[in-house]
């Protein structure tokens, strides 16, 4: 399934401009302050996960880029351009897709009508066939099931589901929050094995994980959230390494 | 890689499930019918009456308020599945559907049935569309001022604005056009049309095949376009539609303008089938419409028609019986025993749900 021909690849350079840049961003929940101040780079190429605990405030930072909350302080940047205050269904226009938290798919509604509602705001018919055809070539169980109702799925193909129809929006920039969540291992490395091709294919990604070890090992760099608050960051080998990610994260 | 595993197939191989839904419509059909033929007479002394065609009258007429009925339950169940929310001005919009129909064509000079088929299919046109459009923006504005702002609010808040909305409503048309039944024109003219063995009148037939389209149109609509899709998501999910670039908020105001242009065009039916209407109208018909919503399962568009079509049924089964002045008490009766003993409806609730 993945692409064992392509060189290997070239570590993303992480001067001049990110591709996303958070700065100093406060998210509330009513009074919960859940985002206290944090501040995230993510270049062009590069694969970036979020760890932190149960309740950190990584679903919160994914849905404050996505504009699902708009942050009380701080700032969006894309590519140099503020998007602090875009209405969440703009942003699948500026190249942001996601696969949430929780998989989100639609249960009503068939396999291929998921594929579509990730091509809602897309008009070129030709590329949107052209992702069809990739989806299903990365996901074949989905092409399988195309006319399934996607509530039916087993929970692996749900998750495949959510990343093809994040896909679909054809994303420059693709967030995905746990999607190795409640898969067997074997599917878990199947999932990153993908995530890593689509990478390789020139999309960018930051991804959430409870997974630690498993996102470390695919990722350029990381971050680490702590009750909304960034307390380390840095390279993902060093990450590895670092004996309180270890003691905290890895069970080490 | 994989090996599908085929699931076993239907036990029934003669009889495919596709079929089961045609089946039981007609089933349920003739067992209607058979009801208003065994029903019928029952008032007036035998020998002089037909039953065959007095069932067979019955009959018609139930499918034409049914389908009535119908539409306005698609915008009571078109409304509740994609905001949770019982619109209980929507009766009162097809009221003002009906007077809006009444104000053109009285103002167009129009009495009676017109005899030109060319000019009667363009007065017709005129109408619904106008009503249609002029409803569909009330539904839109009534969306926008009484309850986009109360959209996270507690649910029984904007339960209130709609009852506020629906006096408001009753009151322009109670002062500013007629505090009392006012007469509109029957422009369609009433020969009885003879299809092989049945009978029917150019109105009842108008009525159903409207009715009948614009539920297709509908149908295909929401389930086989874009805009259509994006209902149905924004119905399931709407953090999830937003991030696949549904635009909410216009989602919306779409299925506002759609269901209350039904409504509007039930409001035009009202007028043509029954030469009249009134500023209370709104009030019974939109109880009726809202129990056959609720008879089919709320939020399930499907549902909506069916339910409005066995609405139709119990309140003419209930003349046909002799028990005219029960038809009422018979609908809501039905309402009652629909929210105690099956509250998702006989379809279950979901919006455009595939049948
Ligand atoms: N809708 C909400 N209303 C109020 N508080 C919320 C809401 N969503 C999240 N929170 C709070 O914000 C904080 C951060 O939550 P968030 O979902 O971002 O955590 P997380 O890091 O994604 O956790 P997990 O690993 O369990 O998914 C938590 O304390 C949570 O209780
Ligand atoms: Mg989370």
């Amino acid at each position: 399934m993945t692409t064992d021909t392509v060189p290997t690849r070239q570590r993303p350079s992480t001067d001049g401009q990110p591709l996303l840049r958070l700065t100093d961003i406060h998210s509330y929940y009513g009074n919960i302050h859940a985002l206290q101040g944090i501040s995230i780079d993510v270049f062009r190429g590069e694969i970036v996960t979020l760890l932190g605990a149960n309740g950190a405030g990584k679903t919160t930072t994914l849905r404050t880029i996505h504009g699902l909350i708009h942050p009380k302080k701080g700032k969006i940047e894309l590519d140099g351009r503020d998007i602090t205050t875009m209405p969440a269904h703009e942003h699948v226009r500026v190249g942001i897709g996601q696969s949430p938290e929780g998989r989100r798919i639609f249960s009503r509604m068939t396999v291929m009508e998921n594929l579509q509602m990730g091509g809602y705001s897309r008009k070129d018919k030709a590329g949107l066939h052209e992702d069809y055809e990739r989806v299903f070539d990365l996901f074949p169980r989905l092409r399988e099931r195309r006319s399934q109702a996607g509530g039916t799925l087993s929970g692996g193909e749900q998750q495949m589901l959510a990343m093809g129809r994040a896909l679909m929006t054809r994303p420059t920039l693709l967030l995905l929050d746990e999607p190795s969540m409640g898969l067997a291992p074997i599917l878990v490395e199947e999932i990153f094995a993908i995530m890593k091709d689509i990478n390789r294919q020139g999309t960018t990604v930051l991804v959430v994980e409870q997974n630690a070890l498993m996102a470390l090992g695919a990722a350029d760099r990381g971050y680490v959230l702590q009750t909304g608050t960034i307390v380390r960051s840095g390279d993902a080998k060093d990450l590895l390494e670092d004996p309180e990610v270890q003691k905290a994260y890895l069970g080490g | 890689m994989t090996t599908a595993v085929q699931g076993s197939r239907s036990r029934l191989p003669v009889l495919d499930r596709r079929w089961l839904t045609p089946i039981g419509v007609v089933l349920a059909l003739v067992g209607a019918f058979l009801l208003m033929y065994l029903g019928s007479c029952s008032t007036v002394g035998a020998g002089t009456c037909d039953r065959f065609s007095q069932g067979e009258d019955q009959f018609i007429n139930a499918l034409t308020v049914g389908g009535m009925y119908a539409l306005i339950a698609l915008g009571y169940t078109m409304v509740y599945g994609i905001i949770e929310l019982i619109n209980f001005a929507h009766g009162e919009v097809f009221m003002c559907g009906s007077f809006v129909s009444w104000g053109l064509l009285t103002n167009l000079g129009f009495t009676g049935p017109i005899s030109d088929p060319l000019l009667l299919a363009g007065v017709l046109v005129l109408a619904f569309l106008v009503s249609m459009v002029v409803m569909g923006v009330v539904g839109v504005v009534i969306e926008r001022l009484a309850y986009r702002p109360l959209r996270n609010a507690p649910r029984l808040t904007p339960l209130i604005t709609a009852i506020g909305v629906s006096f408001i409503l009753q009151n322009i048309i109670f002062v500013g056009i007629s505090n009392s039944f006012v007469n509109s024109p029957q422009i369609i003219p009433n020969p009885l049309l003879e299809l092989g063995a049945i009978h029917i009148r150019l109105i009842n037939l108008f009525v159903i095949v409207l009715t009948l389209g614009l539920m297709t149109a509908l149908h295909l609509f929401i389930n086989r376009t874009s805009l259509g899709r994006a209902m149905r998501s924004t119905a399931i999910d709407r953090d999830a539609a937003q991030i696949m670039g549904v635009n909410i908020n216009s989602t919306i105001a779409l299925t506002f303008f759609i269901g209350s242009a039904l409504a509007g065009a039930a409001g035009v039916v009202q007028g043509l089938y029954f030469g009249v209407t009134q500023f209370q109208i709104g009030f019974q018909g939109g109880l009726k419409a809202f129990t056959a919503a609720v008879l089919g399962g709320i939020g399930n568009t499907t549902g909506a028609a069916v339910g409005g079509f066995i609405i139709g049924f119990i309140e003419v089964l209930a003349s046909t019986y002799g028990y005219g002045r029960w038809s009422e008490a018979a609908v809501f009766t039905t309402l009652v025993l629909v929210l105690v003993f099956r509250p998702t409806g006989i379809l279950g609730q979901q919006l455009a749900d595939r049948a």
